[in-house]
């Protein structure tokens, strides 16, 4: 029989370690995924969805102005994110990949995982306590006698929040890039009379090429996928497209016109994502 | 010109400077749960207890918490199995259709939270399980395999690959060898991905508001408070949160950065 010969020719122990990840991540990840992109083409009768095939979610969302400027907002902050983040973190990560001993690099590092797994919300409510009216930042500025600023309800404070979420990774990818850039290759720009400008600027940005753009890449999906920050600190208006896909669930039953937008917002990164890895791993 | 010692200790004031920035909110958010003032600011008002007090009084609270353990183990334990798994396969074989496995393993990160609070509320809707607290403990299990996946690789990495095969030789089977030799090589870095996929667990919110329905925790707990006026109590709540996952991935870097692989009895 074909058939116990092929159970018998499977290696049982293999299959033990292999398939544990196969089954779970299909039923419970790719499965909700794909879903949700059916679900965009369903519909909604008397508050309940039904099962259809119809573009008319879609055709909906694209005929509203509001999802538009709501995508260009998101796209920009995202974008504004990404920038601040890979420049504030530069010097930082360079300082930490080539003026610190090993010991301090590996403390730091420890140091920048830590954010990580202090709650975003609490560390989002604290910028909001800082840069309220009658906050901290204003208090003292107010002593220099400038102020006070208006920084909550602005893109500056949903910068701000951004920055929280994605900065720590930032500096650990550009650093772990360029801890790992060979140091004669430094010494020997040096010797042929490169000085510190030009070595950062030909050697080490394309050696680091790579880390460098993976990390603007998590910060540019991580700013595009919160909704915390623009709306505790940019006060939602216009909202993000995170912003928009809770409102439409959560107060207007709306489930497949959320899934059209969330579902935009996954080709849309799914193409950032790639055209970002091109020209990271593009034969120079 | 500057000279270059000088441009060291710029560069070096400048990341502390970033180092204050990153951590500004995290030492704001501990000082105000003590402070006494129902706004927040300076200069600081008198030392109290009465946000914990607040927090610790609220039998909410303690729903919370009960939900943010429960899922926190099922979830860091599903995720260290199903990340051992994963490991292990990548790190014993080859076999056609690797990349696409793996690729599998390693997505979700990638994907924004939001999204798959999405995704997820639709299908557990599906299913029928929305609003348990089963919904929450797989998708955090979705969230922590991938971490755990990746931290357990890279202890398996500094094994000799020779070593299984002298169990072999040896006359070990296969079953033996794993229980004998892989594993206990595995184990530091399995409770560190134990205790890392718990810290994961415990901070998750997006999904965790979508899918859980009554079963509220802890972050979402906070996530409410937070649409609400400004309220101190999150100071204190968060200042928890922060001592329970801090302790645990202080737990876990320790057995991540143990020396030397500790030798197989």
């Amino acid at each position: 029989m074909i058939f116990s010969n092929w159970i018998r020719s499977l290696d049982v122990y293999a299959l033990t370690w292999r398939l544990p990840v196969i089954i779970w991540q299909v039923l419970f990840f790719l499965a909700p995924l794909i879903f949700m992109i059916a679900m965009s083409f369903f519909l909604v009768k008397n508050y309940r969805m039904v099962e259809a095939f119809e573009l008319v979610n879609w055709m909906k969302i694209f005929s509203k102005g509001y999802f538009w400027n709501s995508y260009g907002l998101s796209l920009g902050l995202a974008a504004l994110a990404t920038f601040t983040a890979s420049c504030i973190a530069f010097p930082a990560s360079y300082c930490l990949a080539f003026k610190l001993s090993e010991t301090a690099r590996r403390w730091a590092i420890f140091f920048l995982i830590i954010p990580f797994f202090t709650s975003y919300l609490v560390r989002t409510f604290s910028w909001y306590v800082l840069m309220a009216e009658s906050g901290v930042v204003n208090n003292i500025i107010g002593h220099l006698g400038i102020g006070p600023i208006k920084m909550l309800n602005t893109m500056f404070a949903t910068n701000i929040g951004y920055l929280t979420l994605t900065l720590p990774l930032v500096i650990i990818l550009q650093t772990l890039s360029m801890a790992s850039i060979d140091k004669n290759l430094i010494e020997a720009a040096h010797n042929l009379g490169a000085g510190r400008v030009r070595a950062i600027v030909s050697v080490i940005i394309p050696a680091a090429r790579i880390g460098l753009i993976i990390g603007a890449l998590f910060c540019f999906i991580l700013s595009f996928g919160d909704f915390v920050s623009p709306y505790y600190l940019g006060g939602s208006n216009p909202p993000t497209l995170p912003i928009l896909i809770i409102d439409t669930t959560k107060s207007g039953q709306q489930w497949p016109r959320a899934a059209v937008i969330a579902t935009v917002m996954m080709v849309t990164l799914m193409l950032v994502a790639l055209s970002a890895i091109k020209i990271a791993y593009k034969k120079r | 010109m500057l000279n270059d010692k000088s441009i060291v200790w710029l560069l070096r004031i400048y990341l502390l400077l970033v180092f204050v920035f990153i951590f500004m909110p995290i030492v704001t958010s501990v000082v105000f749960s003590f402070n006494s003032d129902r706004f927040p600011s300076l200069p600081l008002g008198h030392f109290t207890w009465n946000w914990y007090d607040k927090v610790y009084n609220d039998p909410e609270t303690w729903d919370a918490i009960r939900t943010s353990i429960i899922v926190a183990l099922s979830a860091s334990l599903l995720a260290t199995i199903i990340g051992f798994c994963t490991a292990y396969t990548d790190f014993r074989y080859n076999f056609r259709f690797k990349n696409a496995y793996l690729a599998l393993a390693l997505l979700p990160p990638t994907i924004p939270l939001i999204i798959l609070a999405l995704a997820m509320l639709a299908w557990f809707s599906k299913l029928g399980i929305s609003g348990q607290i089963w919904a929450l403990i797989i998708a955090h299990t979705v969230l922590g395999a991938p971490f755990a996946m990746a931290i357990i690789r890279l202890r398996l990495q500094q094994m000799d690959k020779d070593l299984e095969s002298a169990a072999w030789n040896l006359g070990a089977s296969e079953w033996a060898t794993m229980r004998y030799v892989i594993i206990p090589f595995a184990l530091p870095s399995i409770i560190s991905a134990l205790c890392l996929t718990m810290a994961v667990s415990f901070d998750e919110f997006a999904i965790a508001w979508f899918v859980s329905g009554l079963n509220k925790s802890i972050p979402v707990v906070i996530l409410e408070i937070l649409q609400g006026n400004v309220d101190p109590q999150i100071n204190a709540i968060g200042s928890f949160v922060f001592a329970t996952t801090m302790t645990l991935v202080v737990i876990a870097q320790l057995f991540l950065f143990t020396k030397k692989p500790t030798t197989i009895k």
